[in-house]
């Protein structure tokens, strides 16, 4: 066990693959002799070469589709979006293709290919750069959506995406590529997607919380539990789609009391979808009913003071986690 | 015969007035006026000081990330200069110089990177869009720009820029091929700067010149010495003549250099090297056009420290204009989501002024709601309290 950064550890993931199996390439943007905007290829170029790290010219749909044809004949291929913003461009190719030659082939065609790249708010890059992207994509039946929290998830959940054999949407957070953490250096260790984790155990309410949404309700959680005495179990569920949601009903069912936080703006997002199914499925456990704390329904604001009251704020967090357990 | 070569309408011409050596080819310079030989001049100047300016505020963390643009103003200012205020300017994300002279304030850019959407307000009366990052994405709406100009019975032509990197973009051949489909009066100002980020020019395209792409969708395409503002301005004004008389598009590419970084994030020292550079800064766009100045005995050693003066005042009575803004009302966040406030948008923003309220952060406070009541809690609950 290594003390490594998110960053580290997807570069890892992205070194184990390549040396365990021959078809894994990588395409994109500024990957190889730049080693990435966000420096996550860093050395991939040098070590695996240019038949293995193309450096594209800038056409987001054109090396998604050729990352489709490659995949479509064997090949793996991790396709880098330099933001995940810039994927809105291939989303043709994306949703139409990727999602669906699979189904419309009748199964002759797997896409196991990897679209992966940085996501979510980030720092004063304004509307069009700092937007969470999942919705896009979790939506489409056939893609898979992963979104890690730490640099262990980050590694664990990477390798089993270049090993699945469909399309998988993996956003990174553009926050916490600096971040450490323990993670595993055997070669062997992934995380199955559609996999969520207690993050936290607690007894008194449950958080479900992703990415960089997880930090600030941890600082919420524990602010409640010097406070009030709150105990609060956080549940990440790491893969979006598939969406663990056995984790996520046990906890409900044993708390009685459920938030759900996300960066994105609210409206028919990730949380809309989670209180629905908790209401489905365990309606008679809950105490009250399921609260959201979502992103602003505007664009991100470019603004400093504006940008941080677009995201959920730990006094949002804790000002729902009080209602739900409605302590005044 | 079966096989015989096809005569295609157009070719690629390159185009060079002022060598970068001083070399003047009488038969070809423009004529510009004295007046506004000293208009562009200045002009240039201030392009590049206040690049120089605006990279100094960022490494003091007084405006965020941008993209500086030395090296490239004669490329710039030699196009813009050939429109006139009643045609449109579409820039991509490196036009500091052609928004300058199309008349936006100082203060107005810095505001912008400083991150305040305000400072992309176009200002009355410039009919120029504002910047756009997502590389070609301004290739269709110039189109769409030139499109509703004929529609309007408008005689205006458009310029939009790019750089080479967009060319490999799907929405630049689309954009291309619908205005020669269309014959819109759009110019296509590429500023082949030789890098897109750390991916060298050869390594975009295969193409010897970027300027022959026009040929594929029917239009002329001409490459031009991009440091030079002779050059650039002939070549930009036939085009312009061309489009404002029915003729339809031009490409026209500009072979010029990034001399500084690409945006403020970047360190081009990690993918290229200091010859090349110094190669280029030899062929500097500004030295270039002051010299031809000064042989036309339009400029002396005075009147340039005069100008540098002047320029260095403008600059900074330009930054304290900036530097006395205010913070925006945090409200403003739910203005312009829809052309109205929806009901839902309405109350999210009334929730946030809500919180908001005695912080001081949002002078917009207004009337204080009533408490929302405290639902009630239900009767099978298993919370201890
Ligand atoms: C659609 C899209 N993809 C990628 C980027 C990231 N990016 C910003 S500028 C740039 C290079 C652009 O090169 P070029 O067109 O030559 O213009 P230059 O920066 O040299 O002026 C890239 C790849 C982007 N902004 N938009
Ligand atoms: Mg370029």
């Amino acid at each position: 066990m290594a003390v490594i950064t998110y960053r580290e550890a997807l570069n890892h993931a992205l070194r184990e693959e390549m040396e365990r199996d021959e078809r894994v390439f990588l395409i994109g943007e500024e990957i190889g002799v730049y080693g990435g905007a966000y420096k996550v290829t860093q050395g991939l170029l040098e070590k695996f070469g240019e038949r293995r790290v193309v450096d594209t010219p800038i056409c987001e749909s054109g090396f998604t589709g050729v990352g489709i044809g490659a995949a479509m004949v064997g090949l793996r291929p991790v396709v880098e979006m330099m933001t995940f913003n810039f994927a809105i461009l291939a989303l043709d190719q994306i949703v139409n293709h990727a999602a669906k030659i699979h189904y419309m082939s009748g199964g002759q065609f797997p896409i196991p290919l990897v679209v992966r790249g940085p996501g979510g708010p980030a720092h004063q890059l304004a509307a069009q750069h700092s937007q969470s992207m999942e919705s896009y994509f979790y939506h489409v039946p056939g893609l898979k959506v992963v979104r890690p929290t730490s640099p262990r998830d980050a590694k664990g959940l990477l390798k089993s995406a270049i090993r699945d054999d469909n399309p998988v949407i993996f956003i990174e957070s553009e926050t916490l590529y600096g971040i450490k953490g323990e993670v595993p250096d055997d070669p062997d260790f992934t995380i199955p997607l559609g996999q969520a984790e207690v993050k936290r155990e607690g007894r008194d309410v449950t958080v479900i919380a992703y990415a960089g949404m997880y930090y600030r309700v941890l600082e919420a959680a524990e602010e409640l539990e010097k406070s009030d005495g709150l105990s609060v179990e956080i549940v990440d569920p790491r893969t979006l789609r598939p969406m663990d949601k056995e984790t996520i009903l046990a906890s409900v069912r044993k708390t009685h009391r459920a938030v759900v936080a996300e960066s994105g703006a609210g409206f028919a997002g990730m949380g809309s979808e989670i209180a629905s199914f908790i209401t489905e499925g365990a309606f008679d456990d809950l105490d009250a009913p399921v609260e959201r704390v979502t992103g602003a329904n505007a664009p991100m604001p470019y603004a400093r003071n504006l940008e941080r009251l677009k995201t959920p704020s730990k006094e949002r967090i804790i000002e729902a986690l009080r209602k739900v357990c409605y302590l005044g | 015969m079966p096989r015989t070569r096809l005569d295609l309408p157009y070719h690629v011409d390159y185009l060079s007035i002022l060598g970068p050596d001083g070399t003047l080819d009488t038969d070809l310079e423009p004529k510009i006026d004295e007046a506004d030989l000293g208009r562009l001049y200045r002009a240039m100047l201030l392009a590049r000081r206040f690049d120089e300016r605006m990279l100094n505020l960022q490494r003091q963390g007084r405006i965020g990330t941008f993209a500086p643009i030395k090296g490239q103003e004669a490329a710039q200012l030699g196009s813009v200069y050939a429109i006139t205020p009643a045609d449109w300017m579409v820039p991509s994300f490196r036009e500091t110089a052609s928004m300058l002279w199309r008349g936006w304030p100082m203060e107005l850019i810095l505001l912008f990177y400083a991150g305040y959407l305000e400072g992309m307000r176009v200002p009355d009366g410039v009919r120029d869009l504002p910047i756009t990052i997502p590389v070609a994405s301004q290739l269709p709406h110039a189109v769409g720009l030139a499109y509703a100009a004929r529609y309007k019975g408008d005689d205006a032509v458009v310029l939009t820029y790019f750089g080479d990197g967009a060319t490999s973009e799907g929405d630049f051949h689309e954009a291309m091929n619908f205005a020669g489909v269309l014959g819109a009066p759009v110019i296509f100002l590429c500023q082949n700067n030789q890098w897109a980020i750390s991916v060298p020019r050869k390594k975009q395209t295969q193409s010897r010149t970027l300027a022959q792409k026009a040929l594929a969708y029917g239009f002329p395409g001409t490459q031009v010495d991009g440091n030079d503002i002779l050059a650039v301005y002939a070549a930009s004004r036939e085009a312009v003549e061309r489009a404002r008389d029915g003729g339809g598009p031009a490409m026209i590419e500009c072979v010029t250099y990034r001399l500084g970084v690409h945006t403020t994030a970047d360190d081009p020292r990690r993918y290229r090297s200091e010859e090349e550079v110094k190669e280029w800064e030899r062929k500097d766009p500004l030295t270039r056009f002051r010299d031809y100045l000064q042989k036309k005995d339009l400029l002396d050693a005075e009147q340039e420290r005069r100008l540098e003066e002047e320029i260095a005042q403008e600059i900074a009575d330009a930054v304290a204009r900036f530097e006395a803004r205010q913070d925006p009302d945090p409200l403003v966040m739910f203005d312009h989501v829809y052309a109205e406030r929806p009901p839902e948008l309405e109350a999210e923003r009334q929730e946030l002024a809500e919180r908001l309220r005695g912080t001081g952060a949002s002078p917009a406070e207004g009337e204080a709601p009533a408490p929302t009541p405290m639902r009630g809690q239900r009767r099978t609950s298993r919370w201890p309290n």
